[in-house]
């Protein structure tokens, strides 16, 4: 018996030594924006089924972690749904990464309440007012009479960071913000909460009949504009023109000028192919004739 | 004796010494890894004391819309103008942890004294390694449960106008922490010499006053430490917390409202910064400081242990 | 009179609580039960997961499962039986035994969340970024991969090891140690003829428990290497020099997907809850279904071994 279990784990123990010199795996790896992550896993899929030579790896974690792991070197390809800081490229060249930057698609960030709430429509001060703590209840925006029960993403997220540059205007969160851990779930926990209040990408929120998309207004003398179409669809045109006042651009950083397979992974992302794919999955192509 | 003997002797004993070398190394490696858990966590979380002073751990007085000073107690990493105060962090994770531990208590500890003074063969049969099997489930599935089932029941049940808040995760915690308490009275009460029993019962005790006024006060250490072994089990629970609780780093002792606790904010903060970052570094000094708590409460708990088996002369 | 009722009332309580946790316990595993049983189909167990991980099976995440069982277990096993034996035969009551002692219950108190900061200080970035800098190639060993993961795994489970090993151990009765003594035989031969046969079964079963363990563990993996979704399994061709054969092997350096880890993303960061939900049932009865066999086959081992040695 134990002459034997020695042999077995002797010839466990070269398997494993011959095993060192195996290189990681060749494939591209792709991480960061948690509301990019069904587009980049659409991306691959559909990429993947015409190249069966190139494999693509999609994780999440929000757009921190996609360019934390693009500055650490642990992925070629990093999913942002924010725009990279100056600082965070400063720190990239210390690892001697260049970061290049590729615009993907658009996203309208949708606010969204319980369908059971009356109310329709804020400007984008109320908006920014309720999550800073300054509002804390419906009937100060024309609802009922219940306390605003708030439900934001983690830090990590990309949605994050813009949704507190460019409607809380840099000012914090107020404390008692529920941090979720993806769109998905800020989608759910509103749904099941009438009193609830959130955002994230549109996409997330299309077609819930739990949720209603609130029509957000840039200030108090324009109207109120919806990012959905009457019929429901994106609408495409107030997302360009960013009439619809929390219009963002979806990022890819690559580290690096993109070469080979990556390169042509990235060409045929920012093709018709790739943005058909964006359509599909209810995010705002690139405009035709911008570059 | 041959001579062929001695030289096998000679031969073995320094083969003898290796191998006692060897696995004396092998015992240190506990020792070893605690220290080294001490250590690494310590060199990254000090360094955040580089760029973040020590108040900032607290509060910092920032200017709101009117433009007048105010005391911030706020956990908000990424921002032009970060916050780093931990106490929204301990009050969470107390805010889960002391409900948890006081539930898990009562029933913990009674559980405990049913199987090592009432239940009779058969039904400790059934119960204990129930108890077994609970201690064995994985948290996230606890979580999951939470998340999916719990809190919505809970919320019916108690009309609370945060779905997922402390209590869920307390109740979450409590299925972890129940079976370690629960087995750990089990043992202190089975350790008490049965001539402590006897002699409550020659002098007129019933049950319940045997087990409440001789056998419990006799395993009272053994108990404490079941409790500690329990709270520090609470304080370090990870994947319930951050599914259950909501995750709103907010100061408040209403256990009804969602909190942050100190191992969620490390689990959901540190997969994104990158490394040697100033938050990176905030969040091994949170670790750290999580470390030296359970460290210290359960070294409180070997000391009650040990005060236990000296009592009882074992 | 009265004593006689508060006896009742007390004793009432003590067999309601005990009732009332089990009661606790059937109501979370009916929930999973009733939840998955539906989903669990020879598909789902087999097929990789598709269209955004809305659809499919969970394949890769068992792959990866019991991938990092086995490096775990191979990893920890040895030192923690080696650890265990130097506690119990060789160090015996000295002081030193007892500060061994305690930092085994210390450690199996550390949370599993501080053996993740651990293992991305320790092992991905210290461990791993030296062996990159002594190799001079590129970043290979610094990252998150399925090695790291294990060996904060291993960290994890080593006191269930260690504590089961020498419980076995003191379980084999002195009287054998000293005959094999008074045969003239050595230490080390007396452990590792006599009394570790004889231990064999406690150490499965602690092996056992172990796995279950680690198999249920997130916290420390989700920075170690684990991954959100991989298009492959973590396996590698090895070619053999000079025979051109081409050997599939399971690669340490890369990252995995797993059990528990999907359940957390899942129920967490899935694309779409209310169509997943079924995955994440399946994907948790699954992994709870997984832990109960490993745990009850150590109680059922631990019942026969008890019985085993009480008769001899």
């Amino acid at each position: 018996m134990q002459r034997r279990t020695t042999a077995a784990i002797a010839v466990a123990g070269l398997t494993a030594a011959l095993a060192w010199p195996v290189l990681a795996a060749n494939n591209i790896t792709v991480k960061g924006s948690d509301t990019m992550v069904i587009l980049g896993q659409r991306w691959a899929e559909e990429y993947m089924k015409k190249h069966a030579e190139v494999a693509i790896q999609v994780t999440g974690g929000g757009s921190g972690t996609g360019i934390a792991a693009l500055i650490n070197g642990t992925t070629i390809l990093a999913n942002s749904s924010r725009p990279i800081k100056p600082e965070e490229i400063e720190q990239a060249k210390k690892n001697r990464i260049d970061v290049v930057v590729f615009r993907t698609a658009m996203d309208g960030l949708g606010v969204v309440a319980s369908a059971d709430n009356p109310v329709d429509h804020l400007t984008m001060t109320q908006v920014g007012k309720i999550y800073t703590g300054y509002i804390s209840n419906w009937k100060q925006v024309g609802g009922p009479d219940k306390r605003i029960i708030r439900y934001s993403r983690e830090s990590n997220s990309g949605t994050y960071v813009f949704f507190k540059e460019h409607v809380l205007m840099n000012r914090d969160y107020a404390a008692d913000v529920q941090t979720m851990p993806g769109t998905s779930a800020v989608a759910e926990a509103v749904s099941r909460d009438p009193s609830g209040i959130g955002y994230g990408g549109v996409a997330y929120f299309a077609n819930n009949p739990k949720l209603k998309i609130l029509k957000i207004a840039k200030d108090e003398k324009s109207g109120p504009i919806s990012p959905l179409l009457p019929d429901g669809r994106i609408n495409y045109e107030a997302v360009w023109s960013q009439t619809y006042p929390i219009a963002r651009y979806l990022y890819v950083y690559s580290a690096g000028q993109p070469q080979g397979p990556v390169k042509a992974y990235l060409d045929w992302i920012l093709g018709p192919e790739g943005q058909e794919i964006v359509e599909k999955i209810e995010y705002v192509p690139m405009p035709a004739n911008k570059p | 004796m041959t001579a062929g003997a001695v030289p096998r002797r000679r031969r073995s004993r320094w083969g003898e010494s290796l191998i006692e070398l060897f696995l004396r190394l092998n015992g240190f490696i506990a020792i070893a890894i605690i220290t080294l858990i001490f250590v690494f966590l310590f060199k990254e979380g000090i360094q955040a004391l580089r760029t973040i002073p020590v108040a900032h751990f607290l509060s910092t007085t920032e200017l709101d819309f009117d433009s007048v000073p105010q005391t911030v107690r706020m956990w908000q990493p990424v921002g032009t103008n970060p916050k780093y105060s931990i106490l929204p962090l301990i009050a969470g994770s107390l805010l889960v942890a002391i409900p948890a531990t006081l539930i898990a208590t009562f029933f913990g500890v009674a559980c405990g004294i049913y199987l090592a003074e009432v239940a009779g063969k058969r039904t400790r049969e059934i119960i204990k390694p129930a108890i077994e099997l609970l201690a064995g489930v994985p948290s996230v599935v606890i979580g999951f449960f939470c998340l999916a089932t719990l809190a919505t029941f809970l919320q019916d049940l108690l009309h609370t106008s945060f779905r997922l808040n402390a209590i869920v995760g307390a109740v979450g915690v409590c299925f972890v922490i129940v079976p370690v308490i629960a087995s750990m009275t089990d043992d202190a009460l089975r350790a008490v010499p049965d001539e402590l029993r006897e002699g409550a019962h020659a002098l007129g005790a019933n049950r319940w006053e045997t087990i409440a006024r001789v056998v419990v006060p006799a395993g009272a250490s053994g108990l404490i430490a079941s409790i500690l072994l329990g709270l520090g089990r609470a304080l370090g629970e990870t994947m319930i917390v951050l599914m259950a609780t909501g995750n709103a780093a907010q100061v408040t002792w209403n256990p009804f409202e969602s909190v942050r606790t100190m191992t969620a904010t490390i689990a959901a903060e540190l997969g994104a910064v990158p490394q040697g970052g100033e938050q990176y570094r905030a969040l091994f000094l949170v670790g750290t400081i999580l470390f030296t708590i359970t460290f210290a409460i359960n070294l409180a708990a070997e000391v009650a242990v040990s005060r236990m088996r000296r009592r009882l002369a074992l | 009179m009265r004593r006689a009722v508060l006896e009742q009332i007390a004793l009432g309580i003590l067999r309601g609580t005990a009732w009332a946790i089990l009661g606790a316990t059937a109501f979370l595993l009916g929930s999973i039960a009733l939840g998955g049983a539906g989903v669990i189909t020879w598909e789902f167990l087999t097929a990789e997961p598709t269209e955004g991980m809305t659809h499919g099976g969970i394949f890769p995440a068992i792959f990866g499962t019991i991938c990092i069982t086995l490096f775990m277990i191979g990893m920890a096993l040895p030192l923690g039986v080696c650890a265990a034996i130097y506690m119990v035969e060789y160090a015996g009551r000295s002081s030193l035994a007892r500060v061994i002692r305690a930092s085994v219950n210390n450690l199996a108190g550390i949370p599993s969340i501080v053996f993740g900061l651990f293992g991305v200080g320790f092992f991905v970035l210290f461990v791993g970024r030296s062996i990159d800098r002594v190799r001079g190639g590129e970043m290979l060993f610094g990252q998150p991969a399925m090695l790291w993961a294990a060996a904060t795994l291993a960290a994890l489970v080593l006191p269930v090891i260690i504590v089961s090993t020498a419980e076995a151990l003191n379980a084999v009765p002195r009287s054998h140690r000293e005959a094999a003594f008074a045969l003239g035989a050595t230490r080390w031969q007396t452990v590792s003829r006599v009394v570790l046969p004889q231990a064999r079964a406690g150490i499965l079963t602690g092996s056992i428990l172990s796995v279950s363990r680690g198999a249920g563990e997130t916290a420390p993996i989700l920075f170690t290497g684990c991954a959100y979704f991989l298009p492959r399994l973590p396996v590698a061709h090895l070619t053999i020099p000079f025979t051109g054969l081409s050997v599939p092997m399971v690669n340490p350096l890369d990252q995995f997907m797993e059990l528990s880890y999907h359940i957390f993303i899942m129920a967490t960061q899935s694309t779409d809850a209310a169509v997943t939900r079924p995955i994440q049932y399946g994907t948790t009865l699954v992994l709870v279904g997984l832990t109960f066999l490993l745990n009850l086959s150590a109680i059922w081992l631990r019942a026969r071994y008890r019985r085993r040695l009480v008769a001899s």
